[in-house]
């Protein structure tokens, strides 16, 4: 199972990015060996609507089984659950301190979306 | 979307900053003409019939087309996905999801989709309402609470307009989407400013709109006693014609809180209105 998490930059000493859809990249870490790779987001950064449904697509199509990020919107949080995904917010710092917190139980899943939707 | 092919002139009233005094210009002119057509675009927040007092004679509800999706004949190919500009419909593990908030109502996706499998719903985006107060004819459109698309509102409102008499429109403040929408194709757009700082910056990002419509425009400069003499400079400088200029007048300021319109309360006024009318007319007439 790979673990996708929001991050700032493209390694697992990058900072967490707070945002979900408007993240600036995707780490997928594999939390057995620690190997990862990164799904650039920036599509979606500049996407004027929707970039939360686009994201959790890219995460889903990547095969992520749990989204580690800070906050996500109710779409989003929607498309997630529909591929029964589920989310972990309110996570900060680097990118490896958030999936050793997971591999360490520490973290559970959020039972619906942080924030607000942008839209309304 | 046209507008053109009238005969009749469409004026619109618009302006940078909010709160100038584009209801209590559009309100006044419309009255003027006679028989003329007033007609409040500004969805978001209407306020022209609380000047009017029109007797609303019908309301009408404004949809939009969304995508429908049969799940049994969808093949989850993505097309319709790949086509939505707006991010409204996604596939995702074995579903199609659609957000008819984010909708545009296009029809891409019905279009794209090989299967068959979309057809079309409705999303209320808002209502129309049309009546009659002292022989002006008035339309006005009033979004749903929560929606966020005024443009193709606006339109559905201006699709009301009546070709053979003047029509007024009032536009919403700003330049974004939805003033584009009340002002492109009218014949021409009267300018409201006040002589402040926020009021010439405005103004200015509301001619620049204007000019790359290249609609002909009017200042009227509100309140024109306060502040100081930028406003006028600016528009001597971009010549731009000052149509009017409105004092602050506590009378005036009353009248405004009583609901009445200037033309109303002031029978003097009621002669300056016809008069900009008349200017406006020979502006566009000297156009052609």
């Amino acid at each position: 199972m790979k673990i996708a998490v929001s991050s700032k930059g493209n390694s697992l000493e990058s900072e967490l990015d707070a945002r979900f859809g408007r993240a600036a990249c995707f780490v997928f870490v594999d939390p057995n060996t620690m190997s990862y790779e990164v799904v650039e987001n920036s599509e979606n950064l500049n996407a004027p609507q929707g970039a939360g449904i686009q994201a959790a697509k890219t995460v889903a199509d990547r095969g992520a089984g749990v989204v580690i990020t800070g906050n996500c919107g109710p779409k989003a949080y929607t498309v997630l659950q529909q591929a029964d995904i589920p989310v972990i917010t309110g996570v900060s710092g680097r990118v490896k301190d958030a999936v050793e917190q997971y591999k360490n139980g520490e973290l559970s899943p959020s039972n619906g979306p942080s924030v607000d939707s942008h839209w309304r | 979307m046209k507008y053109r092919n009238f005969k009749k002139m469409i004026i619109s009233v618009a302006s940078g900053k909010g709160g100038t005094g584009k209801t209590t210009v559009a309100t006044s002119l419309a009255l003027s003409i006679g028989g003329a057509q007033l007609l409040d675009c500004d969805v978001e927040a209407p306020n022209s019939h609380l000047f009017v007092r029109p007797v609303f004679e019908g309301e009408d509800t404004v949809t939009m087309p969304v995508p429908r999706v049969d799940e049994d004949k969808c093949t989850l190919c993505g097309e319709c996905e790949a086509i939505c500009q707006f991010n409204a419909i996604v596939t995702i593990a074995d579903t199609v999801m659609t957000f008819p908030e984010l909708c545009h109502g296009c029809g891409g996706c019905q279009a794209a989709c090989p299967a068959g499998a979309i057809d079309e719903g409705k999303r209320t985006i808002g209502t129309i309402q049309h009546g009659r107060s002292n022989g002006l004819d008035f339309v006005h459109g009033r979004i749903r609470i929560g929606e966020a698309m005024a443009p193709p509102l606006i339109r559905q409102v201006r699709s009301r307009i009546n070709l053979d008499v003047v029509a007024v429109i009032d536009a919403p403040p700003g330049t974004s989407c939805p003033v584009i929408a009340a002002i492109q194709d009218t014949d021409f757009v009267v300018l409201v400013t006040e002589p402040t700082p926020f009021g010439l910056n405005d103004l200015e990002l509301a001619v620049e709109t204007v000019k790359i419509l290249k609609i002909p425009s009017g200042i009227i400069i509100n309140r024109s006693d306060i502040g100081d003499g930028r406003v006028a400079e600016y528009a001597a400088r971009e010549n731009i014609p000052v149509l009017m200029e409105i004092p602050y007048d506590r009378k005036i300021a009353e009248a405004y809180s009583r609901g009445e319109p200037v033309v109303q309360a002031f029978p003097q006024w009621r002669r300056r209105f016809a008069g900009l009318y008349e200017e406006i007319e020979k502006l566009v007439a000297g156009r052609k």
